[in-house]
């Protein structure tokens, strides 16, 4: 199929022309021409301004939407299908969404962050309706009349006579190769059919009933099962591997050996695991102890060289603290834990090399992966197949990665890498521990005078751009270094991400320390600091409230002038049946928290109820109620589905996950030793309401309710036994403890 | 050579005998729906039904399975015409990522088929070897419960009409 975005100057320039003529016959983009300056058009329009980059129309009236983001299971797929519908004025079923791809799709970065509505959902939006809107214009030249009493319905485009020029016939050449401008007439909230509707998920019937759906699906003509031996250990050298014997094992198709990177290859896939077993037994390592102690972390931590900024300060002299309280909150490393191991499939036929992968950034491995090779970029292509949900950098480039390397060696040959279940929990980029150092004073009147907050962190991002962040890159006999690690910079942040507080403190000190030393493989986990910055802020709001005599709710609302925050933390108190001076039923507890995820996008409040055994320590969630603010609702099932993943995940993490590790090896390597929430634990309900803001901008929600999830089961099960805990995860052994003590 | 009746057809399977199942069904009979998550046995995600009872593929091995009937998420029902079980899950809109949803479903089945009424507390029970990691476990419960119903419903009709369906 030909891509959209295969740009070259002559379509450029071409495109540029049919741009003027274009838009010379719309009145609604007339005014924009005019300004000499325009702004740039919204959302991922600002880097990829081609029309036909996102939606393309064949003249059989065919459309395909392009998305340069990948489905991750968060359902995104179905809301763009519905935002084009919907913009577009045709029927849901009659468009297909294309993933990303880096020969069919924009260059939409990562798909991370809460930011494919943002991104992606309104690139579509407004290319959609411009699109529209050529159309239109089309009709109306071809008909000889004013475009303005034209409409357009079911994929045709309908004279004042009545005439209807369907979509294909109007759709000529470049018509739709053109710049986006920056403003486009949108249609009324009001009259929305498609988006705001819960339409079913587009995914979900494959899924259910065994059609391929996944990377680890599919099945290429030819194709051999690959198994890499990972060394023991971070930085474990191979000294002996003596693979002749491997080489005679049934099916064996080939060893790769290069440097410290090893991997079998063999025609069927449980022979690939056996001879991966069989080598794993002869390959040596030299192994170097190197990680920190696990039961001393925060101080590890704390005591590491950090890079020291002051993010945030107000002060006012006139609002004086008389009742201090001190606190330090900490999260151990945390595993993403996707429930199916890293695959990818790689196959280099005459030199360019494919790669089908479930990446979150098709273009930037891309990049790494072309170094890796040492090939130029356009040599090699990424496509993005379906994985298991990853939640953040997991194993998926590693996998592409060691998939390239070995395809290499096999030219023609597609080759399927399936990572086993130690290798994902053992290798993959774990979220960052962290620690928060909290100070703060009431006045006289019970609010807030002074607030201090210290994070303590690793970087939240070791992605690929370049090879080094990959481990058969860092493995190879000519290895790549991993890259220095960076801070993401404010406003969304990484390790401070949500450590400035929303609520309005007359006084108030945040300062991030940035710990460049990364002992343990960290990059990007779901919500990264916001995870533990919320946890710890709320936490905190709720000692302070205990301090104040206040109902933490009230004590919220007292300091926090945001009035979609206000109505958020209303709707969850009232959804919950919140009552001032309430006390819950006998070892239960009473739970609230609230954020405004980067303190720019969804927002979210959770109240939880949590029931404690007091003879065993074990708590269980026993129902919590959510409100989500995500701005314009395009598919709000799919909106309830992600609050309450985020509110089971985030639930898991904090009463259970920490990764394990001596002094030389990880050793949380399966779901014994790095054990989640099963369905013993699940609570009995989870409720989600939803604030609509028909025609405010997406702001995404995949990551909006992990902190407030954690800081209000922490609450209630301060609530529940009279003890804070303040060290995650929050344990069946640490409660028992707190409640003997 | 072994033969292997999967889903009611039988199999000629050129494998080693201690193959686990899940490697059999994936890469010699080309079926999708069971996952390969951990080959331990601690996740679920690879569940299948052997002779009715739920079964963990992963680590099961071929020789174990002569005369035995295997059956699949691709034997219940199609795309086009979904089991009650898969019609529930579509209802529920039971899924995230989905990857370790067809395990759930398999031992979900098992269950209704010995008992068609579970309580709540049942199906939790039966359910307790899987795993979810995108935190889908809320709307699983819920389409465990209104599978019981179709089948309910289903079997009803079939003694009411006579019909298979």
């Amino acid at each position: 199929m030909n891509g959209p975005v295969v740009l070259d100057r002559r379509r450029v320039l071409a495109g540029g022309g049919a741009l003027i003529v274009s838009f010379a016959m719309s009145d609604g983009f007339a005014q924009d021409q005019a300004a000499p300056a325009a702004p740039k058009p919204p959302g991922s329009l600002a880097t990829s301004p081609y029309l036909d980059s996102w939606i393309r129309i064949d003249a059989d009236g065919g459309i395909t939407v392009f998305t340069g983001k990948a489905e991750l299971g968060q359902g995104f797929k179905t809301a763009f299908q519905q935002i084009a519908a919907e913009e577009l004025d045709v029927p849901f079923t009659s468009l297909k969404v294309v993933t990303a791809d880096t020969r069919r799709t924009a260059n939409e970065g990562y798909t991370s962050g809460s930011h494919s509505m943002q991104d992606s959902g309104t690139a579509i939006l407004n290319a959609a309706a411009q699109v529209r809107e050529l159309l239109v214009a089309e009709a109306a030249r071809r008909l000889n009349l004013p475009a303005e009493n034209f409409r357009t319905e079911n994929g045709a485009v309908i004279a004042p006579d009545g005439q209807h020029l369907s979509y294909g016939d109007l759709v000529a050449g470049d018509m739709l190769h053109v710049q986006a401008q920056a403003k486009s007439t949108l249609k009324d909230p009001a009259t929305y059919k498609v988006m705001g509707q819960p339409v079913p998920r587009v995914d979900i019937p494959a899924k259910v009933t065994g059609g391929a759906a996944y990377v680890q699906d599919m099945r290429l003509p030819g194709m051999v099962h690959a198994r890499v031996v990972r060394p023991p250990s971070y930085g474990a050298q191979l000294t002996e591997c003596d693979t002749a014997a491997v080489e005679k094992l049934p099916g064996v198709v080939k060893v790769v050996r290069n440097g410290n990177f090893l991997a079998v290859v063999a025609d069927k896939e449980f022979q690939s695991v056996k001879a991966m077993r069989t080598l794993s037994a002869v390959a040596k390592w030299r192994e170097t102890p190197g990680l920190p102690k696990q039961d001393d972390l925060p101080r590890v931590l704390t005591s590491l060289p950090s890079q020291d900024s002051t993010i945030f300060e107000r002060s006012d002299p006139a609002a004086v603290g008389q009742r201090t309280l001190e606190a330090t909150y900490a999260r151990p490393y945390q595993s993403h834990g996707s429930i199916g191991p890293s695959c990818a499939i790689a196959q280099s036929v005459n030199g360019p090399m494919t790669v089908w992968t479930h990446t979150q950034g098709v273009y930037p491995d891309r990049q790494g992966i072309a170094e890796m090779l040492r090939v130029p970029a356009a040599n090699v292509r990424l496509i993005h197949v379906e994985g298991s949900g990853c939640y953040g950098h997991n194993g998926a480039d590693d996998a592409a990665a060691d998939a390239a390397l070995i395809a290499r060696e096999l030219p023609g040959v597609p080759v399927r890498v399936q990572w086993m279940r130690e290798q994902e929990h053992g290798w993959e980029p774990f979220g960052p521990a962290m620690v928060t150092k909290l100070k703060a004073s009431l006045d006289g009147n019970g609010a807030i005078a002074s607030w201090n907050f210290e994070v303590w962190s690793n970087t939240h991002t070791m992605r690929p751009g370049g090879a080094g962040s990959m481990l058969a890159a860092q493995h190879m006999a000519q290895p790549f270094a991993a890259p220095a690690p960076k801070p993401i910079p404010l406003p969304e942040g990484g390790g401070d991400r949500n450590a400035i507080p929303i609520y309005k403190f007359p006084n108030a000190h945040v300062v991030h320390h940035f710990i460049p030393s990364m002992p343990v493989r960290v990059s990007s986990m779901r919500a990264l600091g916001a995870y533990h910055n919320v946890f710890s802020i709320e936490s905190f709001m709720d000692e302070l409230a205990g301090l104040a005599g206040a109902d933490p709710v009230e004590f919220r609302l007292r300091h926090l002038d945001d009035p979609r925050g206000r109505d958020i933390i209303e709707k969850a108190a009232q959804g919950f049946g919140w009552q001032k001076g309430q006390k819950a039923p006998p070892d239960r507890g009473f739970g609230f928290a609230f954020a405004r995820y980067k303190n720019l996008a969804a927002y979210c409040a959770i109240a939880s109820e949590v029931e404690v055994d007091r003879e065993t320590g074990r708590p269980r969630l026993v129902r919590a109620v959510a409100a989500v603010d995500s701005g314009q609702v395009v598919n709000p099932d799919g909106l309830i589905n992600q609050i309450e993943g985020a509110i089971m995940q985030s639930a898991s993490w904090t009463l259970y996950e920490a990764v394990t590790f001596d002094d030389t090896r990880i050793t949380s390597i399966d779901w014994q030793t790095y054990p989640i929430l099963r369905f013993n634990a699940v609570p009995r309900n989870i409720e989600v309401h939803i604030i609509n803001r028909p025609g405010q901008p997406f702001l995404g929600s995949g990551e909006t309710g992990q902190g407030p999830a954690a800081a209000s089961i922490a609450n209630a099960i301060a609530n529940a036994t009279g003890k804070r805990l303040r060290d995650l995860p929050l344990t069946r052994k640490k409660i028992k403890d707190a409640i003997d003590a | 050579m072994m033969t292997l009746k999967v889903n009611g057809h039988d199999h000629q399977i050129d494998a080693d005998p201690d193959t686990p199942l899940l490697y059999v069904l994936r890469d010699d009979i080309k079926l999708n729906a069971a996952k390969f998550g951990c080959g331990l046995g601690q996740c679920g995600a690879c569940t299948v039904i052997v002779d009715g009872k739920a079964v963990l593929s992963c680590v099961t091995p071929l020789l174990l399975l002569e005369g035995k009937q295997v059956t699949t998420l691709e034997g219940l029902g199609t795309i086009d015409a979904p089991a009650p079980i898969q019609r529930a899950f579509m209802e529920e809109q039971a899924a995230q990522c989905g990857y370790c949803i067809a395990g759930m479903m398999m031992r979900a089945q098992a269950l209704l088929r010995k008992n068609p009424r579970p309580t709540d507390a049942q199906i939790r029970d039966e359910l307790e070897p899987h795993l979810c990691r995108c935190g889908t476990h809320m709307r699983i419960l819920r389409a465990v419960r209104r599978a019981a119903q179709l089948m309910d419903t289903a079997e009803l009709s079939s003694t009411i009409h006579g019909s298979a369906r």
